[in-house]
């Protein structure tokens, strides 16, 4: 590294230190301050409602344009696909952003699981994609700009739930692809999204969360004994838009029981929490790498001529 | 048949689709056309007069609307002795667009009150047939009852091959 670079860096975390004494109150405020926007919307799905029709899925493939199916959406045997020496049941994936899952329960007989992005209230996907690709838009839905998407997975790596899938139709531009509420197309002008519209049994209740919440914690108390008295999603990672009522306990049909209430995003705040410093040192940064770069371009040349004395430079970096 | 129970078939007002009340107990239809959102599937003729006879009563279907009084006791607190109402017809009460823009709303403002979970038209209308003919061993398969259309075979891909197990969708 160059004297100049040095000082640079030097004056840089100086700057830094300033930053982030700065942002030690705004750090506070940040983070657990975020409880949701107040009027967005969500949909409640009640797994004792849910005949396994997969025509939600069938309406998803209609209204995102996704491939034709290998099956036709009224083929129950479907259900009986298992991936991974039988641990793990289908899952979504580019050519489908929603799937109906069948468990065979002791208690209740076959109940039957809708799976799709939940629209987390602070969602991993978001705050782990260094690109910004993903927006949590006010009316709820986490949706995603294609165009910006480096294809990188980080998203598909921190997603709890295991949703954003990639496509690599273009095998030099993957781009994710997951459910987005309908967002575009419906969710946006207030309607409800494609798969709540089509579904016979109404095992989908598309409303504002906060309704949704009273809804669902009415149908418990209500309906005794056909329930598990929790509602999934309320709470956990710090509260999804999509939300869970059933009649067994949530491990039996796929869900992760101990998720924990606190947003993925927590996990890592102390790390989020240097990046009003990481803005601070921003220009001197890429200055350092500005001058890195020319460096290292002097020094490649430098090295073309070097490859032709092998062995010379060794020590030098 | 009982005289009390051809008594009562014959003062109830029973309308799935159109408006009913008492002064139109004359036109009370024995057949109803449930076809308001048949686009994949085709309208289902409901016998109505078939219906009423094999019900025990009218709130089996019309909960308190028909004024028979219900057991139901998430409604008897309130509608045990509840009057006949101006409209019995499913859909004066269950919508046929439960998640429009002005019912969510309603339904916001109104959220500490009763009915605020009330099902749309298309799953009253599931619930309780389903409901009903799986106790009564009657049909229950979506093509039972209502035959699919050209469109609802393209909606669902009816032409993809069942066979195939090559694909990984939904993997
Ligand atoms: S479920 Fe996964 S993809 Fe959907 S918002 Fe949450 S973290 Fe993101
Ligand atoms: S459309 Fe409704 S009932 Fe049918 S599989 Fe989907 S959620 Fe279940």
């Amino acid at each position: 590294m160059s004297g100049i670079s040095r000082r640079r860096f030097l004056a840089a975390s100086v700057a830094g230190c300033t930053a982030t004494a700065l942002a030690g109150p705004r750090k506070a405020l940040a983070s657990g301050s975020f409880t949701g926007y107040p009027d967005s919307m969500g949909v409640l799905v009640d797994l004792t409602r849910c005949i396994g029709c997969r025509s939600c899925e069938a309406a998803c493939n209609k209204e995102q344009q996704l491939p034709a199916p290998d099956r036709p959406f009224d083929d129950k045997s479907v259900f009986d696909e298992t991936f991974h020496g039988g641990t793990q049941k289908r899952r979504t994936d580019e050519n489908a952003y929603t799937v109906v899952n069948r468990y065979d329960t002791k208690d209740a007989g076959p109940v039957y699981r809708k799976v799709q992005c939940n629209h987390c209230s602070e969602p991993a996907c978001l705050s782990s994609c260094f690109v910004n690709a993903y927006t949590k838009t006010p009316e709820g839905a986490v949706i995603y700009k294609g165009n910006v998407c480096v294809g990188c997975r980080t998203c598909m790596v921190a997603c709890p739930f295991h949703v954003p899938a990639y496509s690599y139709s273009s095998a030099i531009d993957p781009v994710v692809k997951k459910c987005i509420f309908c967002y575009e197309t419906r969710l946006k002008k207030g309607l409800p999204p494609a798969c709540v519209d089509i579904c016979p049994q109404e095992a989908l209740t598309f409303g504002k969360r906060k309704d949704l919440i009273k809804i669902g914690q009415q149908r418990i108390q209500t309906n005794p004994g056909r329930y598990v008295n929790h509602l999934y999603g309320e709470k956990e990672l710090g509260g999804t838009s999509w939300m869970y009522l059933s009649s067994v306990p949530f491990e039996e049909v796929g869900f992760d029981p101990t998720p924990g209430n606190e947003p993925i995003i927590n996990h890592v705040k102390d790390f989020l929490g240097t990046v009003p410093m990481v803005l601070a040192i921003w220009p001197a940064m890429f200055t350092g790498f500005h001058l890195l770069a020319k460096k290292q371009a002097d020094h490649d040349d430098h090295e073309h001529d070097a490859e032709k004395q092998h062995g010379d430079e060794g020590g030098e970096q | 048949m009982s005289a009390k129970l051809i008594l009562t078939t014959l003062t109830m007002v029973l309308t799935f689709i159109t408006v009913g009340n008492l002064a139109q107990a004359a036109d009370m239809p024995d057949q109803v056309s449930i076809d308001a959102m048949s686009v994949l599937f085709e309208g289902v003729e409901f016998d109505h007069a078939m219906h009423t006879e094999l019900g025990e009563d009218c709130s089996a279907c019309h909960h308190h609307a028909t004024g028979t009084g219900t057991t139901d006791e998430r409604c008897v607190s309130c509608h045990a002795n509840s009057d006949e109402v101006a409209s019995v017809g499913c859909r004066s009460c269950h919508a046929s667009e439960p998640f429009s823009a002005e019912h969510i709303n309603r339904k916001s403002e109104e959220i500490y009150k009763f009915h605020i979970d009330m099902p749309g038209l298309k799953a009253a209308y599931h619930w309780n047939c389903i409901g009903c003919h799986e106790e009564m061993d009657g049909p229950t398969g979506c093509q039972d009852c209502h035959a699919r259309t050209p469109e609802g075979d393209a909606f669902y891909h009816s032409d993809a091959s069942s066979a195939s197990t090559s694909g990984k969708s939904g993997h």
